[in-house]
């Protein structure tokens, strides 16, 4: 037995200090320590090598670089590819910079997303839907006409939405690293760049189901599960088979009593445990095929976790509705608004405002 | 300023520099002789590092000290990459330098090769330039048979490779980690970093990306020693710099500056652009190419405090953004007052648009909103709150983004904005008028230059 302890930094995020391996990143980091300060993130997923850095969601701002060189670091940096060092201080949900930077983030990426989440499989576990109702504003300054592609079947059980897709490239990282042989890819650049398979050709691999659950958005659905249901109205259960392929550690999505799809178990994060083969996915759908571990345990703040096994319904995270609150005094000034409308008149902030409208419109 | 001192374009005018005989009888390869057979590689990176040359890609990052930040692993080979995919807007200095003079860019690859260990040395031409490509080819074939190329040279044990690579057609392809990837073979896509590509770069195996300018000094540097060349130009900004002069100016062209050269003299002056053509006058100038921030005549010509401006790195970037700019790659457009600087700042936006990778989100949707609401500016479209909205987007991509494309989108259009607003708001409340083609906002208080 080995018995040399990995070495360890000392890592506060949002005042929360934690103790991680030297190598950490700091999103990983902050994940230690709960989703309270956990920043968000839309292309980064950990067990494939590589992912991170291209959606900008997990920005944080560093206010000392470490222990040694306790520099602020200039920009926002990602925290999905950054290490965190000994003594570093980042700062995430307490930070206006980073909040600030994240509701730009939410704009650009919903700017092309065609918000058809009302006739979307995704709805209700969909990464964008969370990210934007956690983090995005109200309304949108965008005016043009969104960028629109045709629906592409890749494969015969997968369909491509290139319109919903966010360029987080996980199904190409997907494909390179657990399938054998990638055939899909981004083509073009920019805002037109998509994911296509060149000259469509057909993604037939026994592993490419997997692209259906690491996608953080609606763009690669299940073509046999499409349409027939909403997330919220099945219960999912954890099982296992004994497959030859993959581990078999799967969650069935029961509606009523029939298994409606079968998808790899997911974490806190929305990230696979296991990747699974396409026979579990696709061709096991009896309950007869399974061993019933028990019902799944929803982790996720979302949609999904509603209606499930106990009465909690959904709530917001009371991080955010802490900020909102902050932030909504910030936006106020200090008037005591409880008073009544008189005694608000009497007050010399009261007369203060009227003079300056006063001069204002007087112009 | 007649006794300029011409480092990189002495010969350019003789008949046949091109060729390597001609090269030669003007003194070329006799860097590669010194260094090889002289000094040691440790040695040359010294000399570089005294002469506090910077990058001459835009970024102007000291070109001695990125040498030295090479990971120096047993076992592992080291590259040098020369990025010659220059597509910025408003810059041709490398196009130029490496189409009449390609015997110099291959002796500065020689010594720089040899003072960073490499013994296989890329240069990643930009994929539009084919008959560049063949012209550094056939340049490539005289050194060879010359024995400055290939196995042992000069009997010194040194072996070296210089390979030419088309590049893939892109502008996000000049951005250093991207230009690997493609150089690799992959989607030219920049990389996250660190780790930056001195310690893991191409074929992650420690790499130095220079450009082509920074790496034609080398031999002259090795030559005349890097203390000689810090002797020229003007506090850190050291030796001579390629300005690619366009617009509006009575004689374009490229032509070689001393660094701390006065703005008014590179701008008036015959040696250089000549001045303004003839009955207008300057109303805006890109000082480094389209990627940093546009400013008025007036700022250009005098800095916020009333001090002259240098073509210097320094002097052009005093006042910050605020109310300075970049030199950049030494893309100088001048613009006279019959220029629309909505038009120009849309046709900048469309092509960062353009070229965008669509990697990390800021940059692809940012890019595409901003053009698309300049277009509606431009266009008699627009409203007030169309400009807010710019400034504001153009803050959310800059420093928010993978590689610096974001950045360079953003600056153009903030900066036009900062300093322009007035003709921006015209647009909007004028549109039948603005609309039109050649349609330019007059300024009222123009300032006469």
């Amino acid at each position: 037995m080995e018995n040399i302890a990995p070495q360890l930094i000392k890592v506060t995020i949002d005042g929360k200090e934690v103790q991680v391996p030297a190598g950490t990143s700091i999103l990983e980091a902050a994940r230690m320590i709960g989703p309270e300060v956990a920043p968000p993130a839309m292309c980064y997923y950990k067990p494939l090598k590589g992912t991170g850095g291209k959606c900008r969601a997990c920005l944080v701002k560093v206010t000392a670089g470490s222990e040694k060189d306790p520099r602020p670091m200039p920009k926002l940096v990602a925290s999905c590819i950054t290490q965190a060092q000994d003594g570093m201080k980042v700062e995430n949900y307490s930070s206006p910079e980073v909040i600030e930077a994240r509701k730009g983030v939410v704009e650009f990426l919903l700017i092309n997303h065609p918000l058809d989440c009302p006739v979307c499989d995704q709805a209700g576990e969909c990464h964008l839907q969370d990210f934007s109702f956690e983090h995005g504003t109200g309304g949108t300054r965008f005016e043009e006409d969104r960028r629109t592609f045709e629906r592409e079947d890749i494969g015969d059980k997968i369909q491509l939405h290139m319109n919903r897709c966010i360029l987080c490239y996980r199904c190409v990282y997907t494909a390179d690293q657990i399938t054998n042989k990638r055939v899909h890819g981004v083509m073009n650049r920019g805002d037109h760049s998509e994911i296509s398979t060149y000259i469509s050709n057909a993604i037939d691999n026994d592993f490419s189901g997997n692209m259906i659950d690491v996608c953080p958005v609606g763009a690669l659905t299940d073509k046999t599960y499409r349409f027939k249901n909403r997330v919220w109205f099945s219960k999912p259960v954890d099982a296992h088979c004994d497959c030859e392929k993959c581990s078999g550690k799967v969650t069935l999505w029961y509606r009523g009593e029939e298994v409606i799809r079968v998808t790899a178990r997911k974490n806190q994060w929305g990230e696979v445990e296991e990747f699974i083969c396409n026979t579990c996915r696709y061709d096991r759908k009896k309950t007869s095929d399974w061993t019933i571990e028990g019902p799944m345990k929803v982790a996720r703040h979302s949609v999904i976790s509603a209606n499930k096994y106990s009465n909690k319904l959904v709530e917001k995270p009371s991080f955010a509705l802490k900020y909102a609150a902050q932030n909504y005094k910030e936006v106020d000034d200090d008037r005591p608004y409880d008073k009544n409308l008189s005694e608000i008149k009497k007050s010399e902030d009261y007369k203060a405002l009227m003079a300056k409208n006063e001069e204002f419109f007087s112009k | 300023m007649a006794n300029t001192k011409k480092i990189l374009l002495e010969h350019i005018n003789v008949p046949g520099i091109e060729t390597y005989e001609v090269y030669r009888q003007k003194g070329g390869y006799t860097g590669v002789e010194k260094a090889l057979k002289k000094l040691t590689p440790d040695e040359v990176v010294e000399e570089v590092k005294k002469s506090g040359v910077r990058g001459r890609g835009g970024a102007g990052f000291p070109m001695g000290m990125k040498w030295s930040f090479l990971a120096k692993p047993e076992g592992v080979p080291r590259y040098l990459v020369c990025n010659a995919d220059e597509s910025e807007p408003g810059t041709f200095k490398d196009h130029y330098l490496m189409k009449c003079l390609p015997h110099l860019l291959i002796e500065g690859m020689i010594i720089s090769s040899y003072a960073l260990g490499a013994n296989k040395s890329f240069i990643y031409v930009r994929g539009e330039l084919m008959y560049v490509i063949r012209i550094l080819e056939k340049a490539i074939e005289e050194a060879k048979a010359a024995g400055f190329l290939g196995k042992n040279i000069l009997g010194t044990g040194y072996d070296l490779e210089l390979v030419v690579q088309p590049g893939g057609g892109a502008y996000i392809c000049g951005e250093e980690t991207a230009l690997l990837e493609s150089l690799e073979g992959k989607r030219g896509n920049p990389r996250n970093k660190p780790p930056f590509p001195a310690v893991k770069g191409l074929y992650q195996c420690p790499t130095v990306v220079n450009n082509v300018e920074s790496i034609a000094t080398v031999s002259w540097i090795v030559n005349n020693g890097g203390e000689e060349y810090a002797k020229i130009g003007v506090g850190r900004s050291t030796g001579t710099k390629l300005i690619s002069a366009s617009g509006h100016i009575r004689k374009p062209g490229v032509y070689e500056i001393e660094l701390g050269l006065p703005v008014d003299e590179f701008l008036n002056s015959d040696e250089y652009c000549g001045g303004i053509r003839d009955g207008h006058h300057l109303k805006a100038v890109v000082a480094g190419g389209s990627s940093v921030p546009i400013l008025p005549a007036h700022l250009f010509m005098k800095t916020a405090n009333g001090e002259g401006r240098l073509m210097s790195y320094e002097s052009l970037s005093e006042g910050g953004f605020a109310t300075g700019t970049m030199l950049g790659s030494g893309g100088f457009i001048a613009m006279d007052e019959t220029t629309c600087i909505v038009r120009n700042t849309w046709n900048f936006s469309r092509f960062y648009h353009h070229e965008s990778c669509g990697q990390c989100s800021p940059c692809r949707e940012g890019t595409g909103w901003m053009e698309k609401v300049l277009h509606r500016i431009e266009h008699g479209h627009g409203n007030m709150r169309d400009i807010d909205l710019l400034v504001d987007v153009a803050k959310k991509i800059e420093g928010n983004t993978i590689c610096p494309l974001g950045d360079a989108a953003a600056w153009p259009i903030a900066s036009a904005i900062r300093h322009f607003r007035d003709e921006f708001e015209w647009h909007v409340t004028n549109p039948g008028a603005a609309s039109k083609p050649g349609a330019v906002y007059q300024h009222l208080n123009e300032m006469s230059v």
